[in-house]
C-alpha cells in the first residue's frame, strides 16, 4: 500500500538546513496498520507531511498503492490518502458548522447527494444528525476529533494517517476514538500509518512500529516483540521502560 | 410573553437543527455580546439616527437646504424658525446638516466598500501565495503607505478633478493599503494552521481556500478596523472638502460647510461650529461602534 | 501537620445559560506530604489549584467556608496581602514553561529579580541562590543556563527552571498544574523525580495536578479524584487501583495496556448520579 525509500526531509537551506528525516526506510501493507513511535522532534509527523506533500523539501521514493509521488499531489492522490490531525482544536475551520465542513470536503470530492452523504458520514463517527449544525466551539474534543474522521473518511480513502490522534483528549475519550479507529479500519479494510508517543497506545493499534530518534528509525519490530518487552536497540528499550515504569503493577 | 421565551431559548440553543438556524443563533449570540456593552450600543444609536435622518431628509428640514434669504443672514443660534442659525447666505444650518448626513453615508459607504476589499484582495494573495507574489505586491503597498494620506488624497484629487465622486476615490486609494497588511497577516497564521492544511488534502485549489477558508476569518478584522477608521475617513473627507478640494458649493457636505463658516469664525462661531459637531458625533459613534464590534467579532477569543 | 485546609470550595462563573459551577463544594486538607488531584477536563481540578491562590479571573466568583493557611484564612485576605502568599508561601508551577517566562530576560535575571522581590538581599546573594537553586534542579552548567533566553531551553530545561523559580523564595506548599504533560517520558521523569527529592528535603506539602492517572498513582501518597466539580473519591495513591468508584474504574480501564492486548477498549459508560452525588471529603482524619 505505502512503500517508503530512503526518504530524507529537511527544512531551510544552507547554513540553515535542519535535516528532519535521514534516509526512512519501510512499507505498509494493504490493511497493516503500522505505528512510527518517538519522542518529539524524532521526525515522526514530519513523515506523514512529507507523504501528503505538506512538506517542502524532501527525497526518495514514496509510492501509494503502486504510484511513485513527484512534487505535486494530484487528485487521484487526495481520494486515496487522507489525514486525522493531532490538536482537534486546531484542525476545524472555526467559522465552519460541521455540515459545511462535510458538504464542502464530499463537494471537493466530487460526490454526488452531499445532503445525505452527510448524514451517513455522522453516523458512520458516532455522531447523530444533532451534531450537523454546530460549530467547533459547540463541541467536545472527542466530538471534533470524531468530525475530522469523518472528513478524512469522506473521499473513502484507502490509507489513513493519524497524526497523534487522540494525545489531546482525555483517556475515556482517546478509549472511544481508538474503538472508532478499530471498527472502521475492519468495516471498510483501511491502512493506517499511525504516529503516537504514546507506546499503549501504538502497541493497541498497530501490528508493526518503527522506532524513530532525532530523524532515523532506529528499530523495527512487531507487536508481540513488544509485548514480550524484548526490543534489541537500547533507545527502544529506554522508552519502553519509560513508559511501563509508569504503570504501576497493581 | 411564552413566545417571546420559547424564540429566546430557539435562538440560544447549543443544538441547532438547520443551516439557517444555526446562523441565526450565531448571529443572536453576537448581538447579545454587542448589546451589553453600552458605549457600542451608543454609537450603534447615533448612526441609526443619521440613518433615518437621512433618509427622511425631505421630511425633517424645516427649509430647502439651497434656499437662501440674504435679509436673515448669519442669524444666531434660536433665531426664530432657525434653531441652529444661517449661514453666509441665510440658509438654514440645521436643513443644510439634515441633507449633509447624505453626503457623509454616501462618502463613508462607497469608501467602506471599495478599500477593505481592495485590502483583502490584495492582501490574502500575498500572504497565501508568497513568494514573489508576495514582494511585489507588498511593495506596492509600502509605496502607498509612504505617503502623508491626505497629501496622497490631495494629488488624486488633483489630477481627477475636484468633486465628491473623485474625494472619495481619492480616500479609498489611500486608504487600502493598511488593510492589505492587516489581511496578508492574518492570512500567514491561518495558513500554516491544521484546519488550512486539512482543505488542502482534500484537494482544493489556493483560489477556493482564499475565499471560502480565508476571507472569512478576515473579514472579522477587517470590519472593526473599517469602523475604527470611519473616523479618519469622515474627516479626511471633510478635510478634502475644507480645502475646496471635495463637495463643491452649494452642496451642504459638511466639510465644505466648515469651510464656508470659517470667514466668519470670530463674530459668527456657530455657522462653522455647527458642522464640526456633527462631524465630531459622527465619528465618535462608529469609533464606539467599532470597539463593541472588536468584542464580538475577534475570531481569536469571541467564540468563547 | 495540616499546612492548608480547605472546606467547602465552589467556583462560580456567570454566563448567558444561568451560573455555570466549576467547583462544587471541595474540601480538603494538605499535610507535609504529596497530594494529587486527577479528573479530565472540565472536572475542576486546575480551578481547585488556582481557586486556593484567587487566581480565578473575572467573572468568576470563589467562594469557601474557608482556606486555611497554617491558622490565615486565605479567603479574609485583602488583595495586596493576598499578593504576599502568592510565590512566598504557596507558589505555582504551569503546564508549559514557554508561557510563564519573560523570552526578553536571561533567566539569571528573572531568578534574580524574584528573589529581590521576596527577600531584602544584595545582588550577589540573590545570584548566589539562584546559582544554588539551579543546582538543586539538577541543572548540570548554571552559569550558562543564568546567561541563557528562555528560547534557548528544551522543554524539561525550561520546566526545571520555573520549579527553581518557584523554590526560590522558600514557599511551604507547591501547586504543580499538569507539570509534566508537555513534556516527554524520558523528561518527565526526571523533572518529577526533581520535584520529588526537593518536597521530601524541604518538607514542603505539594498538589499535583494532572489528568494521568497512572502518573499520579505513582508519584503521589493521596489522590483525589475529580468529576464535574465535585470530588468522588478519594484514596491512597498505592491503592488507586483497588478504587471502588466506577468513574475511577472506567478512568483504569479505559487506558490501553502493552502487555494485555483486547480488541476494543473499555469505553467509560457515564452515570449522572456521579455528578449529582455530594463531594467526598478530602480532610485527612488524623490531621
Amino acid at each position: 500500500m505505502l512503500d517508503i525509500e530512503n526518504l530524507n526531509v529537511w527544512f531551510g537551506d544552507g547554513r540553515d538546513r535542519v535535516d528532519a528525516v535521514k534516509a526512512a526506510t519501510f512499507s505498509v501493507k494493504q490493511g497493516e496498520s503500522f505505528g512510527l513511535v518517538g519522542e518529539s522532534g524524532s521526525g515522526k509527523s514530519t513523515i506523514l507531511r512529507a507523504i501528503t506533500g505538506l512538506a517542502p523539501h524532501w527525497s526518495g521514493r514514496i509510492t501509494v498503492d503502486g504510484t511513485d509521488l513527484g512534487k505535486r499531489r494530484d487528485r487521484a492522490f487526495y481520494k486515496k490518502v487522507q489525514m486525522v490531525f493531532q490538536d482537534p482544536y486546531a484542525s476545524l475551520h472555526p467559522r465552519h458548522s460541521v455540515d459545511q465542513v462535510l458538504s464542502e470536503t464530499l463537494y471537493l470530492h466530487g460526490v454526488g447527494d452531499i445532503d445525505k452523504r452527510v448524514s451517513t458520514l455522522l453516523e458512520d463517527v458516532g455522531l447523530g444528525a444533532r451534531f450537523r449544525f454546530r460549530y467547533p466551539h459547540q463541541l467536545s474534543g472527542g466530538q471534533r476529533q470524531r468530525v475530522a474522521i469523518a472528513r478524512a473518511l469522506a473521499g473513502e480513502p484507502k490509507l489513513l494517517l493519524l497524526d497523534e490522534p487522540t494525545s489531546a483528549l482525555d483517556v475515556s475519550v482517546q478509549a472511544e476514538i481508538l474503538n472508532l479507529l478499530t471498527d472502521l479500519r475492519e468495516d471498510r479494510g483501511l491502512t493506517y500509518l499511525m504516529v503516537s508517543h504514546d507506546l499503549p497506545v501504538v502497541s493497541h493499534m498497530c501490528e508493526r512500529l518503527a522506532v524513530m530518534k532525532s530523524g532515523e528509525i532506529v528499530e523495527m519490530m512487531g507487536v508481540e516483540t513488544l509485548r514480550k518487552m524484548t526490543p534489541s536497540h537500547p533507545y527502544s528499550q529506554s522508552l519502553l521502560g519509560a513508559s511501563v515504569s509508569h504503570k504501576i503493577t497493581a | 410573553m411564552s413566545d417571546v421565551q420559547t424564540m429566546r431559548a430557539w435562538l440560544l440553543t447549543d443544538t441547532p437543527s438547520s443551516r439557517r438556524h444555526a446562523k441565526l443563533a450565531s448571529l443572536y449570540k453576537g448581538w447579545l455580546t454587542l448589546r451589553s456593552n453600552t458605549m457600542a450600543m451608543f454609537g450603534l444609536a447615533i448612526l441609526v439616527f443619521l440613518g433615518l435622518v437621512a433618509l427622511f431628509a425631505p421630511l425633517l428640514a424645516p427649509y430647502d437646504w439651497m434656499a437662501q434669504d440674504l435679509g436673515n443672514r448669519l442669524q444666531p443660534l434660536g433665531a426664530e424658525g432657525h434653531l441652529l442659525g444661517t449661514d453666509s447666505l441665510g440658509r438654514d444650518i440645521l436643513s443644510r446638516l439634515i441633507y449633509g448626513s447624505r453626503i457623509t453615508l454616501y462618502i463613508v459607504a462607497l469608501v467602506a466598500l471599495i478599500a477593505p476589499i481592495a485590502g483583502l484582495l490584495v492582501g490574502t494573495v500575498s500572504g497565501y501565495a508568497g513568494g514573489w507574489v508576495d514582494v511585489v505586491l507588498m511593495r506596492i503597498t509600502d509605496i502607498f503607505l509612504a505617503f502623508p494620506r491626505l497629501v496622497l488624497a490631495l494629488a488624486f484629487v488633483a489630477a481627477l478633478g475636484a468633486g465628491i465622486e473623485n474625494a472619495v476615490l481619492a480616500i479609498s486609494l489611500t486608504a487600502w493599503p493598511p488593510y492589505a497588511r492587516i489581511a496578508r497577516a492574518e492570512t500567514l497564521t491561518i495558513r500554516s494552521s491544521d484546519y488550512i492544511s486539512a482543505i488542502r488534502l482534500q484537494g482544493a485549489g489556493p483560489l477556493r481556500i482564499i475565499m471560502k477558508h480565508i476571507w472569512p476569518l478576515c473579514i472579522s478584522s477587517l470590519i472593526v478596523r473599517v469602523t475604527l477608521d470611519m473616523a479618519g475617513i469622515i474627516l479626511a473627507a471633510a478635510g478634502l472638502g475644507f480645502l475646496g478640494l471635495g463637495a463643491q458649493p452649494p452642496s451642504p457636505e459638511w466639510g465644505a460647510m466648515i469651510a464656508e463658516g470659517r470667514r466668519f469664525i470670530l463674530d459668527h462661531w456657530w455657522v462653522a461650529t455647527m458642522p464640526g459637531l456633527a462631524i465630531f458625533t459622527v465619528s465618535l459613534a462608529f469609533n464606539l461602534l467599532g470597539d463593541g464590534l472588536r468584542d464580538v467579532l475577534d475570531p481569536k477569543d469571541g467564540n468563547q | 501537620m495540616t499546612l492548608l485546609e480547605v472546606e467547602d470550595l465552589w467556583v462560580k462563573f456567570p454566563t448567558r445559560q444561568g451560573i455555570f459551577e466549576a467547583v462544587r463544594g471541595v474540601s480538603f486538607s494538605l499535610g507535609k506530604e504529596r497530594l494529587g488531584i486527577v479528573g479530565e477536563s472540565g472536572s475542576g481540578k486546575s480551578m481547585t489549584g488556582r481557586a486556593i491562590l484567587r487566581l480565578i479571573r473575572k467573572p468568576g466568583i470563589v467562594e469557601a467556608g474557608h482556606i486555611t493557611l497554617e491558622g490565615t484564612d486565605l479567603m479574609q485576605l485583602s488583595e495586596k496581602e493576598m499578593r504576599k502568599v502568592r510565590g512566598q508561601r504557596i507558589s505555582m508551577v504551569m503546564q508549559d514553561p514557554k508561557f510563564s517566562l519573560n523570552p526578553v530576560m536571561t533567566i539569571g535575571a528573572q531568578m534574580m529579580e524574584a528573589y529581590l522581590l521576596h527577600k531584602n538581599t544584595s545582588k550577589t546573594q540573590a545570584r548566589a541562590k539562584s546559582l544554588e537553586m539551579l543546582k538543586a534542579v539538577s541543572i548540570s552548567d548554571p552559569e550558562r543556563v543564568m546567561r541563557a533566553y528562555p528560547h534557548e531551553m528544551s522543554g524539561g530545561m525550561g520546566q526545571r527552571i520555573m520549579i527553581a523559580m518557584m523554590l526560590i523564595p522558600d514557599p511551604q506548599i507547591l501547586i504543580a498544574d499538569e507539570p509534566t504533560s508537555a513534556l516527554d517520558v524520558s523528561v518527565q521523569r526526571q523533572v518529577l523525580d526533581i520535584m520529588d527529592r526537593l518536597v521530601t528535603e524541604r518538607g514542603m506539602g505539594l498538589i499535583f495536578i494532572s489528568h494521568d492517572l497512572n502518573l499520579v498513582a505513582e508519584f503521589c501518597d493521596r489522590v483525589l479524584i475529580m468529576y464535574a466539580g465535585r470530588v468522588v473519591e478519594v484514596c491512597d495513591a498505592d491503592r488507586l487501583h483497588e478504587a471502588k468508584h466506577p468513574y475511577t474504574q472506567g478512568l483504569l480501564n479505559s487506558l490501553p495496556r502493552i502487555e494485555d492486548p483486547r480488541k476494543h477498549l473499555v469505553a467509560l459508560k457515564r452515570d449522572d448520579a456521579w455528578a449529582e452525588a455530594p463531594s467526598v471529603s478530602g480532610v485527612k482524619a488524623d490531621a
